[in-house]
């Protein structure tokens, strides 16, 4: 927090897309609509009013529904798109992998895919020729180095995208979803090149539907809903419970934010935890109480046993009971018996 | 604004190289003809037209197939460098939505491969002038001049089409039958000197013709068209440029709402 200038700032920014009769009908229906006046557009606000500032070596995570405006959001920030709305302020070269797997030609070869995919992301020439053999080692793929692209598997396709993606060094780097791409033992290598790339000092912006993914990287979150931003804090933890309370609620719930909620929540929890625990521990001491006194009793009654067989021995030699012996607790003695 | 141009060609020239590589072999990697189609291809066209219009056209005049030639010529770069052109910027939407890079480098790879296309074509043009005994003078070197504004034309057009097709999908369909429209307009096979003058402005205004003018006169009259023939061909070619440029600087960012 003692950057003065983020090195990326986003103030205010609000993107709106047109739906309706705006695309897809041609000119001629086009000119048809305009004159009967049956020409039809609405407004589609994809994000509205989203603001958060990054430092040198921070990364961030998006968490948010399906059409929350995250991709369209990162699009802004990539300068693929401009927003509507507010501004976007980048102080560095940025590397946006967004949607890896497309963008590929089907008719080339891997290689020569490889080599235009690197011209897009903005490596030379040079720089290619030399790592291209690492790329292709990385993919694991060396074997299918001169087929056409169409002829891979779809996991095939995002491992080489990812190869090919893990060698740019920007400063601000966009990953959409690209951390989990391919089998597990490809999924386990791309992750530690990731971290990686990450520790090389590259502040991040991260949109993943695993929220122990971003718990387990981030140090800020961004949580958008329809648009809206429903918050950016560096209460990682925390909003990412909120965050998964609200996915457990019923639909209609209004998503919200609330650390004070949440930490009264987890503190009432821990609360009752603990004395479930307490229970546990009492029920526990009973338990041993009682089984010692059991034991207890055992021994008691083994020993009585043992003096009946005495006894019994003693009968035995001696023939009959001695006088004075009380009759009564000479059969009682056969009864417990 | 021309050196932030210059600068994004330099830093994207490895980029437009692999474009420009992608393009050649997606045309002509899996045809055993190839090239050779491309060149083969307005030649059946010539000859078409030279067994069709001869008997009308070619009596009264010399060189007929040089004529036709010259028109064949320069209208099929015009035709092939638009219509594919149209399609550049949409076929590469895959791309442009993911990754910003300047979007005119997808309709310059086509037009790099269109012109080397025109270029072999040009080589057999001038066999086949040898062969029509057609006088070769240093003037053929003022063809450069054309050959450049109908570069800069096309790249123009194919910009503004190419932006519109993004928009209006039927651009493709309607822009043919102009293109149709403009061959019978564009005195390919046929000479205009007899028309009355309000014809003969209508075909001075067509950029296309004007240009296969230029040809002609080098080539079969040997003189050097005047200064006004070269002022117009580069009005037409920065008008066409200026127009293209700034569509494509306003909606840069907006094409990706439309794909």
């Amino acid at each position: 927090m003692s950057n003065p200038s983020p090195i990326l700032d986003c103030s205010s920014v609000s993107i709106r897309y047109m739906v309706g009769d705006f695309k897809n009908i041609g000119l001629k229906e086009w000119v048809v609509r305009r004159l009967t006046g049956r020409y039809k557009v609405a407004e589609f606000w994809a994000d509205k009013d989203v603001s958060f500032a990054l430092n040198h070596g921070d990364m961030l995570g998006i968490i948010g529904t399906n059409g929350a405006g995250k991709s369209t959001l990162l699009k802004a920030i990539a300068g693929i798109m401009e927003p509507t709305l507010g501004k976007v302020v980048r102080r560095g070269k940025i590397a946006a992998l967004l949607e890896l797997g497309s963008g590929f030609d089907g008719d080339l070869t891997i290689k020569e895919n490889a080599y235009l995919r690197g011209a897009m992301l903005g490596y030379t020439r040079a720089f290619m020729d030399e790592t291209y053999p690492s790329i292709i080692e990385f993919s694991g793929l060396k074997e299918f180095e001169d087929r056409p692209f169409k002829q891979l598997s779809s996991g095939m396709k995002s491992r080489l995208a990812f190869s090919i993606a893990s060698f740019v060094k920007p400063e601000i780097l966009i990953l959409d979803e690209v951390l989990s791409v391919g089998d597990g033992a490809f999924r386990t290598k791309s992750e530690a090149k990731m971290r990686e790339i990450i520790k090389g000092g590259a502040t991040t912006i991260l949109v993943s539907h695993s929220v122990g993914q971003i718990r387990a990287l981030c140090n800020k979150v961004l949580w958008l809903d329809k648009g809206r931003q429903i918050v950016f804090t560096d209460d990682v933890q925390g909003a990412c419970d909120s965050y998964e309370a609200f996915l457990r609620s019923p639909p209609g719930t209004y998503p919200k934010f609330d650390p004070a909620e949440i930490a009264a929540k987890r503190a009432a929890a821990k609360a009752e935890a603990e004395r479930q625990a307490a229970e546990r521990r009492r029920q526990e001491e009973e338990r041993r109480r009682k089984a010692a006194e059991a034991a207890a009793e055992l021994a008691r009654l083994r020993a009585d046993s043992a003096k009946l067989a005495e006894v019994r021995r003693i009968l035995k030699g001696g023939g009959r009971v001695p006088a004075g012996a009380p009759a009564g607790s000479a059969s009682k003695i056969v009864n417990a018996k | 604004m021309k050196r932030n141009f210059m600068q994004n060609l330099k830093k994207h020239r490895f980029l437009f190289e692999e474009l420009v590589k992608r393009d050649f072999k997606k045309k002509y990697k899996r045809t055993v003809l190839g090239m050779w189609w491309s060149m083969l291809s307005p030649l059946l066209m010539l000859l078409v037209m030279k067994v069709v219009f001869e008997q009308f056209f070619g009596r009264t005049m010399n060189h007929y197939t040089t004529y036709l030639f010259c028109g064949l010529l320069t209208f099929n770069w015009f035709s092939e460098s638009t219509n594919s052109g149209m399609c550049s910027l949409f076929a590469n939407a895959a791309i442009f939505t993911k990754v910003n890079v300047p979007k005119y480098l997808f309709l310059f790879s086509v037009n790099v491969q269109v012109l080397i296309n025109f270029a072999l074509t040009l080589l057999v043009f001038f066999v086949f002038c040898a062969l029509d005994h057609v006088q070769f003078t240093w003037k053929f070197f003022c063809l450069l001049y054309p050959i450049a504004t109908l570069l800069v034309f096309n790249i123009g057009i194919g910009m503004v089409l190419s932006a519109l097709f993004i928009f209006f999908r039927d651009i493709d369909y309607l822009w043919r039958v102009f293109l149709q429209l403009l061959m019978y307009g564009s005195a390919i096979f046929y000479t205009v000197e007899k028309m009355s003058p309000k014809v003969q402005i209508a075909f001075a205004c067509n950029p296309v013709y004007r240009h296969i003018a230029y040809f002609r006169e080098i080539v079969l009259n040997g003189t050097v068209p005047s200064m006004e023939t070269h002022l117009t061909l580069l009005g037409f070619a920065v008008a066409a440029f200026a127009v293209g440029a700034w569509m494509y600087r306003h909606y840069n960012t907006r094409f990706l709402y439309y794909v």
